[in-house]
């Protein structure tokens, strides 16, 4: 039920925005973001419930450095004993 | 660190056995979507949590609803997870089959509209879920109030998940959470960090992607063999660490916190919202919508939402307890755990 799938704003008539998502395009109230055209917000229910970084694969690489830098400080991670 | 080396470390793993709860249906679903299971080991069970708020929807309230549906000019107004949960007797797709005025949407702002058009009819919205939806009805409402529409009520069920995560953490053994992702959103990460604190348990906000879930793992397994126990949000895409503090803001204005029944469950102390008094004027009775009860006899679902077993542990599943013919809730909803694991078996 609590699901939200993102989409690309490519409208804005006061609190409502025209979004696309895989080449649909849906209707979906703002009141709740700050989100200007272009953006990608995140749609639960005709709402949009935040504006989402356009680059998901730019917060893989960043979740996967984190995880660097885990393992740098690590005192075996993963292995054993958790 | 690649995936590739996540997946190994992870699937070397051979210590206790550790139990990661995913509080969140739409986990347990992507959970499937990507095979994570195929990828590890034994040793590392991932778990579902009481995160489908239509499954912990007391029976009493589809009652109430179904009440209302028969009422004379009365319309239910749902989304379209709720029609097929039973309540006592009937669900509302069976109570459409009856008569009953029922109607789905897709979004809550729907209702306005058809109240504006048939102002002799009353609608019920059904207001069920969690802190994601909860400010929906908030704008609900600030509509309601500014269009003066009177003719729509809310029945309200929606419930916290941060107070169910602490009943988790004081009943339970489960050693680190996957926290639902898009209540995340709504809440922030940073609310997790006295949950963190004081149970020593790693709280992990993740996404949705595989990728995503492997890394809040493999975070979780590194927390609990450094011990050192803490908030990782791996979903900053979408979460930031005070929420979306618009959306919290819009949620308060209108409700405050009371104590929520859980189905399957019990009451949990101040898990639930509930209208502000002085919007109670919106509210249709949704303090009389619960009454304590148990589940059907051979029906598991307690022990699948609170973690203690595998769907396919129940004795039930799949075979007295299908989605043709469901004997629990966790079946029935596309977000409940049984649901999903029949569907993927």
């Amino acid at each position: 039920m609590c699901v939200a799938i993102p989409g690309k704003i490519i409208e804005i008539h006061g609190d409502t925005a025209k979004a696309d998502i895989m080449g649909n395009i849906f209707e979906a109230n703002i009141s709740l973001v700050d989100a200007k055209l272009g953006d990608y917000i995140l749609i639960h229910a005709g709402f949009a419930i935040e504006v989402v970084q356009t680059e998901t694969a730019q917060e893989m690489i960043d979740i996967f450095a984190e995880l660097d830098e885990v393992i740098r400080n690590d005192t075996g991670a993963g292995k054993e004993g958790a | 660190m690649t995936l590739e080396q996540v997946k190994k470390e992870l699937k070397g793993y051979k210590g206790r056995t550790i139990k990661i709860m995913e509080v969140c249906g739409t986990h347990t679903a992507s959970i499937f979507k990507a095979g994570i299971r195929s990828i590890l080991p034994a040793e590392i069970r991932l778990i579902s949590g009481p995160g489908c708020p239509v499954c912990v929807t007391p029976s009493a309230y589809i009652d109430k609803l179904v009440e209302y549906s028969l009422k004379e000019n009365h319309q239910v107004l749902t989304f379209g997870d709720m029609m097929k949960v039973r309540g006592s007797e009937y669900s509302l797709t069976q109570a459409k089959a009856l008569g009953g005025q029922i109607s789905y949407l897709y979004s809550p702002l729907q209702s306005l509209a058809l109240a504006k058009q048939n102002p002799q009819t009353n609608y019920i919205f059904a207001a069920v879920g969690f802190e994601t939806t909860a400010p929906l009805y908030a704008i609900l409402l600030e509509e309601m109030e500014k269009e003066g529409i009177r003719n729509l009520k809310l029945l309200i069920a929606v419930k916290t998940i941060v107070p169910a995560l602490s009943y988790l953490c004081e009943k339970e053994e489960i050693d680190g959470f996957l926290c639902p992702g898009h209540v995340s959103v709504i809440i922030g990460s940073k609310i997790y960090e006295p949950l963190a604190k004081k149970y020593q348990k790693p709280f992990v906000v993740t996404g949705f992607e595989g990728e995503h879930i492997l890394a809040s793992i493999y975070e979780i397994m590194t927390q609990l063999s450094t011990e050192e126990y803490r908030v990782k949000n791996l979903y900053t895409s979408a979460v930031k660490e005070e929420g979306n503090e618009k959306a919290f803001g819009a949620i308060m204005k209108y409700f405050e916190p009371c104590d929520a029944y859980w189905r399957g469950i019990g009451t949990i102390p101040g898990s639930g919202l509930r209208l502000r008094e002085e919007f109670l004027k919106y509210d249709a009775g949704s303090e009389e919508a619960f009454a304590e009860e148990t589940l059907p006899k051979g029906c598991s679902c307690t022990d699948v939402i609170l973690g203690r077993i595998q769907p396919i542990e129940c004795p039930a599943f799949g075979k007295r307890c299908t989605p043709m013919d469901a004997l629990g809730p966790c079946m029935v909803s596309s977000e409940g755990a049984c649901g999903i694991w029949y569907k993927n078996r």
